[in-house]
C-alpha cells in the first residue's frame, strides 16, 4: 500500500474516463443470438457435457420459462431482451492442451493492461489464476502446486468431465435451479466457470483467483463457480471483474454456490469493476448475481465485497447458517456514481444452533446514482442462542442522488441477540476543513474520508486486493465533488 | 357472499340515503371505485408481508349496526379517565352517544364527524380537510367510502384546550360480527395546543373488527399529543390509520400503547410540509398468547431543518407476534435534517415471533439519518442482582420491563393517563410493584 503514492492517485484521477475500456480483438466463436431449447442443447454439446448435465439444464430451462423477471428491487432500468443475447462466445484461441507461453499474446497483453498478467501474478503474487475470458477459462496456472495438496482448481466444463460425481453431488445444491429467475437463467445456459474442491483437513497454500471480464459485444456472461471446503479444510477465493466500454448494455448473470462442510473456513473476496456505464448513463453492465453458501458444523464463510461498477447491480452473497457453531460474515462497500444504480446486502439464515453473523454494509452515493442496501437476518426457531450484528452506512454526496436501507429482520427464537444499526450523513465539512488546512485539496480529502469509511471492509480484503480497492474507490467517485 | 361482494351492495344502499347534493359523493365513489380495483391487502403486499387479513375477513360482518345500544355508565366507568375532567365523545357501534358525552362549541369545537359532513356551516372546511391528508390505501379508501361518524375536533387559533379530549368507540357486539368505520377529523389551528386520548373496546365476546382511519392538521406552530391505548378484548381486532400533515414549526406526538387485542395494525403517516417541524412516534407493545401488533410508520420529509424521533418497545410472549416497519422518507429539499428511528424488541417465549424491518430512503445529502433495531432478551445478570437482593423472579422480570418500556412511558404528558398505563401494564405482567414511575 505504500508504494501508491499522491502521485499516481493524480495520474489515476487524471484517466477519468473508464481505462479498461479498450477491446481486445479476439477471434471469438458466437452462437446466434436468441434462446431456445436448441441452444440450451447446443451449449452442452460444445462443452461435450454428459447426459445428466443436459438434462440438468434443460430443466433449469423449463423452469426459467415460467418465471417472470424479479421486480422487488429497488432499481430503474430497461429489461434486457433475453432474445436478443448470444448465449455462447469463446475465443477461438482456446486449446485445452496448451501451456501458459502458447496463450494468445494479445490475452496476455490484455491481462497486462489490466495488470493481472498471468506470469506477473505467477511470479510476484503467488496467485493461481483460473482466467474467464468470455465464459471460457483460457489459463489455469498452479495448477501442479495444488494438484500435490489433493486441491483441485479447474474451470467447471473440466469438473464435469474430470470430476462428475463431486459436480454431481454439489452443484444447485445451494442455489437450486428454481431459486430465481436469473439463478435458472445460469442455471440453463452457463458457458464456464470455476470449480475447486480442497480436500480433508487441507489448508490451501495461496488465494485462488478468477478474473471475469466480458469482452464480446452483445453476449451475456453466464459464468458459475462451485467452491466445495472439505471438513477442516481453508481456502481464500478471490473474484475480480471487469469489462469493456460498451454502450448497450451487457447482462453479467451468474451464480456462486459455496459450501463449507464441517470446521471448513471460506473466505471469498470480490471486487467488482464492470463497466458502469458513461457519465451520461448510457450503457453499462447489468450485474445480476446469485451467490450463496453453506455453512456445516462449526465452518465459517466470509464474503467481502467491493462493488464500483455496473449500471445495475441486484446481488445478494448469503449465507445459510446450517450446522451448529458456524459463522457468516459479509463486509461490502457498494460505490455508486452517475446514473448507476445498486440493490445489494445479505441473507444470513440461522438454523443451527450458537450461530453467529455479521454484516458491514457501507453505502457511498454521488452523481444521479442510488444505492440500496437489503438484508435479511432469519432466526428460525431451531437456533438457540444466535447471534446477529448489522451495521449500515451510508455516506451521500451531493443532492442528486439517494441512499436506501431495507433491513428484514424475522426472529422466531428467544434466545436470539440481534442489532441493527444503520446511518446515513454526509461528509463532514469540518473533516474536508482540516484536510484542506493541512494543504490537502479537496478532492483528495474526501478520496481519504471515503478511505477512511471504508477501512472497515477494505481490511478484511487480502492485500493486492485492497490496494486495486482502494484505487478503485478513489476513481469510482471521481468528478463527484461538488 | 365475500366481504367484498357485501362492501360493494352495502355501499349502493349506503349511498341512496345520503344527500343528493353533497360534494362529498364524488369522493366516496371514488374512494370506493379504489377500493374495488385493489381489493382487501395481501401478504404479497410488501407493507403487508408479516400480517394477514384472512382469517378476519371469512367472517360474517354486519355492517351498518341495527339498534343504538344504550349500556350503564358504570359498566364502562373503567374506560374513562375519571381522576380528571376531560371532554368525552363517545360512541356505541359506530352511533353517537349523547350521554356518556361531553361535548362543547365553545371557543373549540369537539363534536361530531356526522354533522361536520352534513352542515352546511362546515361544508368549506370539510371541502378544505376531508380525505386531504389520507392516502388512497384501499382500507382507507374503504373507510372514506363509508365516512359517516367519528368525532371532529377544531382548535381555534391561539387557544389551547383547557382539558384532554377522549376518543372511545365502545362495540357493544350485539350481532355476531360487526365491522366498525370510525373516521376522525382533527385540526388545529395556528399556536393551538391539544391533548387527545382515543381508545376502541369491545365490551363482549363478539367479533369486531375496525376500520379506523383519523386525519391530524397542524398549522403552524401547533401542538398535539395524541395518545392511543389498545387494550382490547381478545376477540377485537383494529386496522387504524392515522394521517397528519404538520405545518411549519408544529409539533405532534403519537404515544401507541398496544397492550390487547386479537389482530391491530396501525399505519402512522406524517408528512412534515413545512420547516422546521418535530414528529415524535413513541410506542410500547407487551402482548401475549396469539396476539399480533404490527405497526407500520412512515415519516416522510419535505421540509428543511426538520426532526423526528422514533422509539418502539416491545415484548412479546407465548406465541404473540409483532411486527415494526418503520420508514424514514427524506426528499431532496429535506435538508439539515435530523430523524431517529429505534425498535427494541424482548422475545419471552420460544413461540414469539418478532419480524422487524427498519428502513431509510434519502434523497437530501445534509442530514443526519440514523436508525438502530435490537432483538433480545432480559438481561441475565440484572436479573441475578435483584434476585439476589430479595426480589421475587416474577417482580424482577416485571421491573426490568417496566425499565425497557420506560422511555416511552416517560414521554406521556398527563400525569393520571401516566398512572392508568402502568396499572394497565402492572395488571399485564400480573404484579402490583406498588410504585409510581
Amino acid at each position: 500500500m505504500s508504494k501508491y503514492t499522491e502521485d499516481d492517485l493524480k495520474k489515476e484521477l487524471e484517466t477519468k474516463e473508464y481505462e479498461y475500456g479498450f477491446y481486445t480483438d479476439l477471434e471469438s466463436e458466437t452462437f446466434p443470438v436468441g434462446l431456445n431449447e436448441d441452444i440450451v442443447r447446443a451449449i452442452s454439446k460444445k462443452k461435450e457435457e454428459p447426459q445428466w448435465m443436459t438434462q440438468w439444464r434443460l430443466e433449469a430451462f423449463k423452469v426459467w420459462k415460467s418465471m417472470q423477471e424479479p421486480e422487488w428491487a429497488n432499481v430503474n432500468y430497461t429489461k434486457p431482451d433475453f432474445q436478443a443475447i448470444a448465449y455462447y462466445s469463446a475465443p477461438k484461441a482456446v486449446d485445452p492442451n496448451k501451456t501458459l507461453d502458447d496463450v494468445d499474446p494479445e490475452l496476455i497483453a490484455m491481462y497486462k493492461k489490466l495488470g493481472i498478467s498471468v506470469d506477473e501474478q505467477k511470479k510476484m503474487n503467488n496467485v493461481a489464476m483460473d482466467i474467464v475470458v468470455d465464459s471460457v477459462s483460457v489459463a489455469t496456472t498452479f495448477k501442479k502446486t495444488l494438484g500435490e495438496k489433493g486441491i483441485i482448481f479447474m474451470s467447471i466444463s473440466e469438473a464435469i468431465k474430470e470430476h462428475p460425481e463431486l459436480v454431481r453431488k454439489y452443484l444447485g445444491t445451494v442455489v437450486p435451479t428454481k431459486d430465481n429467475f436469473y439463478a435458472s437463467l445460469n442455471s440453463a445456459v452457463f458457458s464456464d466457470g470455476s470449480f475447486c474442491y480442497i480436500p480433508k483437513g487441507v489448508r490451501c497454500p495461496m488465494e485462488l483467483s478468477t478474473y471475469f471480464r466480458i469482452n464480446q459485444a452483445g453476449t451475456g456472461q453466464f459464468e458459475r463457480t462451485l467452491l466445495i471446503a472439505d471438513q477442516g479444510s481453508y481456502v481464500s477465493y478471490l473474484e475480480g471483474c471487469t469489462a469493456p466500454s460498451r454502450d448497450e448494455n451487457q447482462l453479467h448473470a451468474a451464480v456462486v454456490e459455496l459450501i463449507a462442510l464441517d470446521d471448513a473456513e471460506i473466505k471469498y473476496s470480490t471486487v467488482q469493476n464492470w463497466f458502469p456505464g458513461t457519465a451520461e448513463g448510457k450503457g453499462g453492465v447489468y450485474n445480476f448475481v446469485t451467490k450463496r453458501g453453506l455453512c456445516e458444523k462449526n465452518a465459517k464463510i466470509s464474503w467481502t465485497q467491493v462493488e464500483t461498477g455496473s449500471a445495475v447491480t441486484w446481488k445478494y452473497p448469503s449465507c445459510i447458517l446450517k450446522g451448529d457453531n458456524s459463522i457468516g460474515e459479509f463486509y461490502s462497500i457498494a460505490v455508486t456514481n452517475n446514473y448507476q444504480q445498486a440493490d445489494t446486502g445479505t441473507k444470513m439464515i440461522h438454523l443451527g444452533k450458537n450461530t453467529r453473523s455479521t454484516i458491514i454494509s457501507k453505502g457511498v452515493s454521488a452523481g444521479k446514482s442510488q444505492n440500496s442496501y437489503r438484508g435479511l437476518v432469519k432466526i428460525h426457531a431451531s437456533a438457540e442462542n444466535a447471534r446477529n450484528f448489522s451495521q449500515c452506512d451510508s455516506l451521500l454526496m451531493g443532492n442528486a442522488c439517494g441512499a436506501h436501507t431495507f433491513p428484514y429482520i424475522e426472529v422466531k427464537n428467544k434466545t436470539a441477540q440481534i442489532e441493527h444499526e444503520a446511518t446515513t450523513s454526509k461528509i463532514g465539512e469540518d473533516q474536508i476543513f482540516y484536510c484542506n488546512q493541512r494543504g490537502i485539496d479537496t478532492e483528495k480529502a474526501i478520496a481519504l474520508v471515503v478511505n477512511g469509511f471504508s477501512k472497515e471492509v477494505l481490511n478484511k480484503l487480502p492485500m493486492e486486493f485492497a490496494v486495486e480497492a482502494q484505487k478503485l474507490l478513489e476513481i469510482s467517485l471521481e468528478g463527484s465533488v461538488g | 357472499m365475500s366481504l367484498k361482494e357485501k362492501l360493494q351492495s352495502s355501499y349502493l344502499a349506503f349511498e341512496d340515503h345520503l344527500q343528493a347534493d353533497s360534494p362529498l359523493h364524488d369522493v366516496r365513489n371514488e374512494a370506493m371505485k379504489c377500493f374495488e380495483a385493489k381489493g382487501f391487502p395481501s401478504k404479497k403486499e410488501e407493507a403487508w408481508k408479516y400480517t394477514s387479513l384472512n382469517a378476519l375477513l371469512k367472517k360474517e360482518y354486519s355492517i351498518f349496526p341495527k339498534n343504538e345500544n344504550a349500556i350503564e355508565f358504570k359498566d364502562v366507568k373503567e374506560y374513562f379517565l375519571n381522576d380528571i375532567d376531560t371532554y368525552k365523545v363517545v360512541f356505541i357501534d359506530g352511533i353517537y352517544s349523547s350521554f356518556l358525552s361531553q361535548i362543547t362549541h365553545d371557543v373549540i369545537d369537539v363534536c361530531l364527524m356526522s354533522s361536520a359532513l352534513n352542515k352546511s356551516k362546515y361544508s368549506s372546511i370539510i371541502e378544505t380537510y376531508f380525505n386531504k391528508a389520507a392516502n388512497s390505501d384501499s382500507l382507507t379508501s374503504l373507510n372514506t367510502a363509508f365516512a359517516k361518524e367519528g368525532a371532529y375536533i377544531r382548535i381555534a387559533k391561539h387557544k389551547e384546550a383547557q382539558k384532554p379530549i377522549e376518543i372511545i368507540n365502545f362495540a357493544t357486539g350485539t350481532e355476531a360480527a360487526t365491522m366498525l368505520q370510525p373516521r376522525n377529523l382533527i385540526i388545529v389551528e395556528e399556536n393551538a395546543h391539544v391533548q387527545i386520548i382515543e381508545r376502541h373496546q369491545s365490551l363482549n365476546k363478539n367479533e369486531v373488527l375496525t376500520n379506523s382511519v383519523t386525519e391530524i392538521f397542524l398549522e403552524k406552530r401547533a401542538n398535539v399529543d395524541y395518545y392511543k391505548i389498545q387494550n382490547d378484548t381478545q376477540n377485537a381486532s383494529l386496522i387504524d390509520s392515522t394521517f397528519i400533515n404538520q405545518e411549519r414549526e408544529s409539533i405532534c406526538s403519537v404515544h401507541t400503547f398496544s397492550f390487547g387485542g386479537k389482530m391491530t395494525r396501525n399505519n402512522l403517516n406524517f408528512k412534515q410540509l413545512g420547516e422546521r417541524c418535530d414528529s415524535i412516534l413513541n410506542g410500547v407493545t407487551i402482548i401475549e398468547d396469539k396476539q399480533h401488533v404490527d405497526h407500520n410508520t412512515l415519516v416522510h420529509h419535505i421540509a428543511e431543518n426538520c426532526e423526528s424521533h422514533q422509539d418502539y418497545k416491545g415484548v412479546f410472549d407465548d406465541s404473540a407476534t409483532g411486527v415494526f416497519n418503520g420508514k424514514v422518507y427524506v426528499e431532496k429539499e429535506a435538508q439539515k435534517l435530523d430523524a431517529f428511528q429505534k425498535n427494541n424488541n424482548i422475545l419471552i417465549s420460544d413461540k414469539a415471533t418478532i419480524n422487524a424491518k427498519p428502513q431509510l430512503e434519502i434523497f437530501a445529502d445534509d442530514v443526519k439519518c440514523s436508525h438502530g433495531c435490537t432483538i433480545g432478551q432480559l438481561d441475565e445478570d440484572a436479573l441475578f442482582y435483584l434476585r439476589s437482593r430479595g426480589i421475587a423472579t416474577k417482580e424482577a422480570r416485571a421491573l426490568l420491563m417496566y425499565a425497557f418500556a420506560n422511555t416511552v412511558l416517560e414521554s406521556v404528558k398527563i400525569p393520571e393517563l401516566k398512572g392508568r398505563i402502568n396499572k394497565l401494564i402492572a395488571n399485564k405482567i400480573g404484579v402490583n410493584l406498588g410504585f409510581d414511575l
